[in-house]
């Protein structure tokens, strides 16, 4: 006799949720790696440090800034609007999302494009020349960490992207939203870590 | 996907015919029980490799002078096996094979919180072993730094690096995933009324180690990512020619690779402390206290990386900070010794193979507990410092512990896993052969680095020769040993007795379902009463 036994899919909204929280942690100690290598060298190369902060472009620095702040403003608003089953406002929303994202990424180009023509990227001969050590530690610190923080956003667009693709399948709904919610929060933690690394690289003086 | 599908109850995990055949039944399930095997098959090849790498140094450490290879091999062979074993074998050993395939059935639960998360967490970790074994075969020789790849010479030596460095970092990212996946399960899949105190000690172990695997293993990543942009660019933050500081590499190293040493020893205890009980048939003495113990040894490991690197220039405060902190470990370790043992005394001890084992690693993880204290102690540390005790410690506890946990718990669960029982009378010569195998390969070792013998030269002065003999003899014995434990299962595997479903009398959840169980493991999802716990003998 064969026993037959009703075996439903397995959805746990809340155990996805502390899924995702705990990869966060991990991505903050990720960085938090990152933040103690950057407090040592500052500690030890103070003038270097406020040398070549100066070199980096403060107007940029804030544009992305307010980007960034005014995506994750429309990723919560996009969780929102799912909630309330409007579904067309939550993909307008993701869209801009989305193109905050981009328009981020393409700023980030220009501003690596105008360091590289200055000379200026790890392994150059003009850094190795013109600049002290500490100098180099800097922009070999904001190279790695705003480039992983670049990897980072490119990582959250795919996520939304695909949470895009559920809402409008209709598999993310307001009863099963845990994709939605889930790339929100790792859109706030990557925006997070720019939050932190704004002030460290360009503000601080 | 199908929103719901019918799955028979009296099918094994291993005769069930899903909608793939064959090899992919195996490598697209995601069962937790199928991917344990999966995970448990790619292990013991690659130890085997790992095995050979040792073998090959002990026989050319059998005389002085080159016998079998030149140094530059030597080097390769040691750093091959340090990162296949550590990487591949003892940091996910446990975890990923009983704790996949026992944590979800001993919490009364189907599967594990995330199944899918689970299979890929396997490819993640086979595609880190293709990287690294990518990078002894092709490119411009073997990597030749070590299992620790320190900075500068991991940049600058010619050897084929990237690939092995990226390997350890991806499968520091299964590590993570798995890690993951197994704190949700434990949080929110136990079985109605099963609290906290009532959870075996076995997922308790697995529930510490997993907290370090995903708080810890970020930091060597980053670390190893950081390693290999400067081999790439040469972002300066290692490499003293652009103002870094390589010590720092091995600050960030430690800060992961000291708590690893818990993620491979905490879950070795969690079996040693289920293996106990049930050949006792009695209580586990301090059920409290063990927990306590887990977790403090989880936490207390964060605080004491310091102490690889007391000798690579630190301030004398951070030294004896650290060494504090070393010997603070001792404690809770030592509290769980003393409870294995209290739980013997007055049991009703039935001397069958896992308790074999259990009781030889009791023996050697004091032996190596103890000599760990000699190394924590700064005055003790400059005088033995990268010499072969440190290599006689390291095997007492990684291999003497978790590698005797590792086979008392496949002999424990053994019927549970394949239904069919072992011929325990070669399962005890095997064990007895690899235990005298293994204290004549490595008891030396202590003997040798108090005399000043280096690590990691493939040459030495006449008068280390015969107590290396020994231990080249040791390594054969003990691989002897070995190869008489795995013929034994494997043929068991396919023709052994059958077992019953609970051929111990033990008393946690795994023992109330079929042997092999069933693809969802429970017909019904078990309840804890009040009276009910996992060691009510």
């Amino acid at each position: 006799m064969s026993q037959v036994i009703h075996h439903d899919e397995h959805y746990d909204a809340e155990g996805s949720k502390i899924g995702m929280w705990l990869f966060i942690f991990t991505e903050l100690l990720l960085f938090g790696g990152l933040f103690i290598i950057y407090s040592v060298y500052r500690f030890s190369n103070q003038d270097a440090f406020h040398l070549a902060a100066e070199e980096l472009n403060r107007t940029v620095g804030t544009i992305n800034t307010i980007i960034l702040l005014v995506s994750s403003m429309t990723i919560a608003m996009s969780t929102s609007a799912l909630q309330k089953k409007q579904k067309k406002t939550t993909l307008a929303l993701l869209g801009v999302t989305l193109l905050l994202g981009l328009v981020f990424l393409v700023n980030k180009y220009f501003e690596w494009g105008t360091k590289f023509e200055h000379g200026i990227f790890p392994g150059s001969q003009y850094m190795l020349d013109h600049l002290s050590q500490g100098e180099i530690l800097f922009f070999g610190l904001y190279f790695v960490m705003t480039g992983l923080h670049a990897l980072h956003i490119i990582v959250g667009m795919v996520v939304i992207g695909f949470a895009y693709a559920g809402v409008r399948s209709g598999r993310v709904n307001a009863d099963r939203a845990a994709l939605l919610e889930n790339s929100g929060l790792y859109w706030h933690l990557v925006d997070l870590i720019w939050i932190f690394l704004f002030p460290l690289f360009y503000l601080i003086h | 996907m199908q929103a719901s599908s019918h799955i028979p109850h009296d099918v094994s995990y291993l005769d069930y015919k899903g909608k793939h055949k064959g090899l992919l039944a195996w490598i697209l399930s995601t069962d937790h029980k199928r991917i344990a095997l999966l995970y448990m098959f790619s292990m013991m090849t690659l130890f085997l490799v790992g095995v050979l790498l040792g073998l090959a140094m002990k026989l050319e450490l059998i005389a002085p002078g080159k016998t079998i290879m030149g140094a530059q091999d030597y080097n390769a062979v040691f750093t091959v096996h340090g990162v296949i074993m550590i990487f591949m074998i003892v940091v996910p050993g446990l975890p990923a094979v009983f704790g996949n395939f026992l944590l979800p059935i001993m919490i009364g639960a189907k599967d594990v919180a995330f199944p899918k998360l689970n299979l890929f967490s396997w490819y993640v970790y086979i595609a880190g072993a293709i990287l690294v074994i990518i990078s002894v075969l092709f490119g411009d020789g073997s990597p030749d730094t070590g299992w620790t790849f320190y900075a500068p010479y991991s940049f600058k030596t010619g050897t084929n690096m990237l690939p092995a460095i990226f390997g350890a970092f991806v499968l520091g990212f299964s590590s993570i995933l798995t890690g993951l996946n197994f704190i949700v399960t434990i949080h929110r899949l136990r079985a109605p009324g099963m609290s906290w105190t009532k959870m075996p000690l076995f997922p308790w172990t697995i529930y510490g180690t997993a907290w370090i695997q995903l708080l810890a293993t970020p930091v060597v990543g980053i670390t190893l990512v950081l390693v290999s942009l400067e081999r790439i660019f040469g972002i300066g933050v290692f490499d003293p020619a652009l103002g870094g500081d390589p010590i720092l590499y091995q600050h960030l190293f430690w800060i992961y690779s000291h708590p690893a040493v818990y993620i491979m020893i905490l879950p070795a205890m969690g079996a040693i402390s289920e293996v106990i009980p049930t050949f006792s048939q009695k209580h586990i003495f301090g059920y409290k206290a063990i927990v306590a113990s887990t977790l403090a040894i989880a936490f207390v490991g964060y605080f004491v990386w310091g102490h690889h690197m007391f000798t690579s220039g630190m301030s004398g405060t951070a030294q004896y900070t650290f060494s504090i902190l070393t010997f603070l470990v001792a404690i809770p370790s030592a509290i769980k010794v003393f409870n294995w043992i209290s739980t013997m005394y007055k049991g009703s001890i039935s001397l069958e193979t896992p308790f074999y084992w259990a009781a030889s690693f009791i023996f050697v993880f004091m032996i190596g507990g103890l000599s760990g204290l000699v190394l924590g102690a700064l005055a003790t540390d400059v005088y033995v410092h990268d010499t072969a005790f440190v290599v006689a410690h390291f095997h007492f506890i990684v291999f003497g512990g978790v590698g005797f946990a590792f086979f008392a718990a496949i002999h424990y669960w053994f019927p549970k896993m394949f239904g069919r029982m072992y011929d325990t009378t070669w399962a005890n010569v095997g064990w007895i052969v690899f235990f005298i195998g293994f204290l004549a390969l490595y008891s030396p070792m202590f003997y040798l680095g108090l005399q000043g013998m280096p690590r990691r030269y493939y040459d030495y002065l006449e008068q280390f020769h015969a107590a290396n003999i020994l231990s080249t003899l040791g390594s054969w014995v003990m691989t002897f040993g070995l190869a008489i434990v795995l013929i034994n299962l494997f043929r068991s595997a396919k023709s052994g007795p059958i077992a019953g479903a609970n051929p111990w009398n033990g008393k946690t959840l795994e023992w109330t379902v079929p042997s092999p169980p069933p693809v969802e493991n429970f017909e019904e999802i078990p309840v804890y009463g009040e009276k009910d716990g996992p060691y009510e003998y």
